[in-house]
C-alpha cells in the first residue's frame, strides 16, 4: 500500500447556509434539466400526444362553429397541461418515488435543506416542461392558425410566472402529503389528473361551469392562470373572462404564499413523522 | 463523552408500533434494538456482526439521524442524534447494499456530481475528486455511463464513491457487499481498507452479515442478534475465546436420525450444529478438549453414520458466533424469515 497511504485528498472548505442552500436547488434540478432531455421520447409522448388531444376540440369546435379564439384558448390550454402533469407526476407524487429508490433518506440526511431539493425540483421541473409546452404552443400555434393580440406583456409575463410559482408550490405541498397518505401514489395522481382537466377550463373558458365551481376549481392555480392568459393573449378573452385579472393576479399571488409556507411546514411534519415512526423512510426494495 | 469517540451510545433502544392491517387499533410492538452500549474511537474500522433482521440497519439509521430511538441516546461526533441532527449531518455519510440512489438518465460523473452538491463541496473540487475516486475503486473507465446502464456491482462501487466523496468524519456502510459478485466485493473491501490506511482520523461503522467481511477488515467487531449485542472486541480477541477449545468439521452420510442435542448431551460437547451438505451432512464440533471426540464417533457408529472426512481447524467468526447465538448465522435468517 506504500504511496497509496497519503489521503486520498485534502480537507476543502464545504458552502453553507444560503450557498448551500442554492447550490442544492440547482444540483436537484440537474436531472431534469438535463437528464430528462436524454430520453427522446418525450417528443412522441408530451408533444404529438398533446397536439391529438388539442386537435379533438379545435375540430369540435370549429364543427360546432364555436368562435375562433377557443382554438386559440384550447392551445394555450393544451400547452399548460405540460406543466399541470408535470406538477403531477413528477412534483406531487416525486417523494414517493425518491423513497422507493432510497434517495429520500440521502436527501434527509445530507446537510442541505430539503426545501431546497423541492425548489430544485420544482425549477427543473418548470425548465424542463416549459421546453414541451413551447413546442406544443408552436406546433399547434401553427397547424391551427392561431392569431394571438398581446396589448400588454409585462402583465401576461407577470400571470405566467405566478402562475408557475403557484402551481409548483401546490406540487411542492402535495409531494409530502403524496408520501403521507399514499402507498400507491400513483393511485392519487391518476385521480387528480383528470378531474383538474374538467375543473381548469384546459379545453374551454372556466366561466361556462358558473360561478361557484369555478371558484371552487381556483384551487387550482392554473384555472385562474389561464383564464388570465387567455383574457391577456385574445382581443375576446376578456369578455369570456371569469374575474378581472388583477383580481386574479392577487388570488395566485395569495395562492402562491400559501402553497409555499404550506410546503415549507409540510416537509417539516414528514420529516418528523419518518424519523419517529421509522417506516416513512423505508422502500420496498 | 470523550473527544476520542466518534460514536457512543448507552442504552439504546428502538420498539416499532405496527398496525394491523385490518383492524387497525390492533398494535404489535416489534423489538428491533434493546440496550446497546457501544464506544467506538475515532480511526476505527467498527463492524456489526449479525443476521438479517438482528437490528444493524436500525442503529445505523439512529446513528444517521434518520431514527429517532425510543430509549437510550446515542452521540455521533460528539452530537445527539435527535436533539443536535444538524450538526451531525455535514459531518457524516452512509452507503447501503444493494441501493437504487442517484438517477438512471444521469452519468456517473453527473449523479456524483449532484450529490456531492448537497454536501457543499465546490463543483472543480467535486470533480477532481469523482475523477480520483473513481479510478481508485477500478470505475475511471466507466465515469461518462449513465448510471442505468451499469451492473449491480459496478452501481454499487459507484454508490462507495459517493459515500467516500464528501470526506465524512464518519462513515455508516451498511451491507456495502451484499449481493456483489466475488471481484466487486473484493475491490469495495481494498477500497474502504486503503481509505482507513490513508485517512486514520476517519471512523466507518460497517455491518456485514459475511464473517470474512467482519474479519478481513474490522478492528473491532460487534455480534449482534434479535437487537442486542452479545459481544464486542477484535476479531482475534473474539476467536481467542474458542481458542482452548478443540473445532471440529466432519462430513458424514445421512444422519440417520441424528440430532445436534443429541451430540450435545455428551460429555465435552460444547456445541454440535449439523447442517446438509451434498449426499450426506456436516458436523460442526466445539469440543472442550480433543478427548471428547471418540464419543461423538461412538454415537455416530451406534446409529451407522459413516464418518467421510474429519478435520480439526482453527476458530473463525462463525464458531464464535455459533458459540454466542446458539446456530448459525444462515439458520438464524431462515429463522427470522420464517
Amino acid at each position: 500500500m506504500g504511496s497509496e497511504a497519503r489521503p486520498f485528498f485534502a480537507p476543502v472548505p464545504k458552502a453553507s447556509g444560503w450557498r448551500l442552500f442554492l447550490k442544492t436547488v440547482v444540483a436537484r434540478a440537474y436531472p431534469r434539466v438535463v437528464g430528462q432531455q436524454r430520453e427522446r421520447s418525450w417528443i412522441f409522448f408530451d408533444v404529438f400526444l398533446s397536439i391529438l388531444a388539442v386537435s379533438a376540440y379545435v375540430f369540435v369546435y370549429r364543427a360546432i362553429g364555436a368562435p375562433e379564439e377557443y382554438v386559440g384558448f384550447v392551445v394555450v390550454g393544451g400547452a399548460m397541461t405540460a406543466f399541470w402533469l408535470n406538477v403531477l407526476w413528477s412534483m406531487s407524487s416525486q417523494l414517493y418515488w425518491e423513497k422507493e429508490s432510497g434517495n429520500l433518506a440521502l436527501y434527509i440526511m445530507a446537510p442541505n435543506s430539503m426545501m431546497a431539493i423541492l425548489l430544485g425540483m420544482a425549477l427543473g421541473g418548470i425548465i424542463a416542461t416549459a421546453l414541451r409546452a413551447a413546442a406544443i404552443l408552436l406546433v399547434g400555434s401553427l397547424i391551427f392558425h392561431v392569431q394571438y393580440a398581446v396589448e400588454n406583456l409585462p402583465a401576461l409575463v407577470v400571470v405566467f410566472i405566478l402562475t408557475l410559482a403557484a402551481l409548483y408550490g401546490l406540487g411542492m405541498m402535495s409531494a409530502s402529503l403524496f408520501l403521507l397518505w399514499g402507498r400507491e401514489a400513483w393511485h392519487l395522481a391518476n385521480l387528480a389528473q383528470e378531474p383538474i382537466y374538467l375543473l381548469s377550463g384546459f379545453y374551454f373558458p372556466v366561466k361556462n361551469l358558473g360561478f361557484w365551481v369555478a371558484v371552487g376549481a381556483s384551487i387550482i392555480p392554473l384555472t385562474l392562470g389561464l383564464d388570465a392568459m387567455r383574457q391577456l393573449l385574445f382581443p375576446s378573452g376578456a369578455a369570456l373572462g371569469f374575474l378581472t385579472v388583477p383580481v386574479e393576479v392577487v388570488v395566485l399571488a395569495v395562492l402562491c404564499v400559501l402553497f409555499l409556507v404550506a410546503a415549507r411546514w409540510l416537509l417539516g411534519y414528514m420529516e418528523r413523522i419518518a424519523i419517529r415512526k421509522g417506516r416513512l423512510l423505508e422502500s420496498r426494495r | 463523552m470523550s473527544a476520542d469517540l466518534a460514536i457512543e451510545t448507552q442504552n439504546l433502544g428502538r420498539i416499532y408500533t405496527i398496525r394491523n392491517r385490518r383492524e387497525r387499533r390492533i398494535r404489535k410492538e416489534v423489538v428491533a434494538l434493546r440496550d446497546v452500549n457501544l464506544q467506538i474511537p475515532r480511526g476505527e474500522l467498527f463492524g456489526l456482526l449479525g443476521p438479517n433482521g438482528a437490528g444493524k440497519t436500525t442503529l445505523i439509521k439512529i446513528l444517521t439521524t434518520l431514527l429517532a430511538p425510543t430509549t437510550g441516546w446515542a452521540r455521533v461526533a460528539g452530537f445527539d442524534v435527535v436533539r443536535e441532527p444538524h450538526k451531525i449531518r455535514p459531518r457524516i455519510n452512509m452507503v447501503s447494499g444493494g441501493e437504487a440512489s442517484g438517477y438512471g438518465l444521469l452519468t456517473v460523473r453527473e449523479n456524483l456530481w449532484m450529490f456531492a452538491q448537497f454536501y457543499g463541496l465546490p463543483s472543480r473540487e467535486a470533480n477532481r475528486r469523482i475523477e480520483e475516486l473513481l479510478r481508485r475503486i477500478g470505475l475511471a473507465d466507466r465515469i461518462h455511463t449513465k448510471s442505468s446502464d451499469l451492473s449491480t456491482g459496478l452501481r454499487q462501487k459507484m454508490n462507495i464513491v459517493r459515500g467516500f466523496l464528501t470526506d465524512p468524519e464518519i462513515l455508516f456502510l451498511d451491507e456495502p457487499t451484499l449481493g456483489l459478485d466475488v471481484n466487486a466485493a473484493r475491490d469495495v473491501r481494498r477500497f474502504i481498507r486503503e481509505w482507513m490506511d490513508a485517512h486514520p482520523d476517519r471512523t466507518v461503522l460497517l455491518t456485514t452479515h459475511y464473517m470474512v467481511e467482519a474479519d478481513e477488515l474490522c478492528d473491532r467487531v460487534a455480534i449482534i442478534s434479535q437487537g442486542r449485542v452479545l459481544a464486542c472486541d477484535s476479531p482475534e480477541a473474539l476467536k481467542r475465546r474458542l481458542q482452548r477449545d478443540a473445532l471440529f468439521d466432519i462430513e458424514i452420510t445421512a444422519p440417520n436420525g441424528l440430532t445436534s442435542s443429541m451430540l450435545e448431551a455428551l460429555p465435552g460437547v460444547r456445541k454440535a450444529v449439523l447442517t446438509d451438505a451434498d449426499g450426506g451432512a456436516r458436523l460442526s464440533l466445539i469440543l472442550a478438549a480433543d478427548s471428547a471426540l471418540p464419543g461423538v464417533i461412538h454415537v455416530l457408529t451406534e446409529r451407522a453414520v459413516q464418518v467421510r472426512h474429519l478435520t480439526k481447524r482453527e476458530p473463525t467468526l462463525e464458531d464464535v458466533f455459533v458459540e454466542l447465538v446458539g446456530r448459525p448465522l444462515a439458520e438464524e435468517e431462515v429463522a427470522d424469515g420464517q
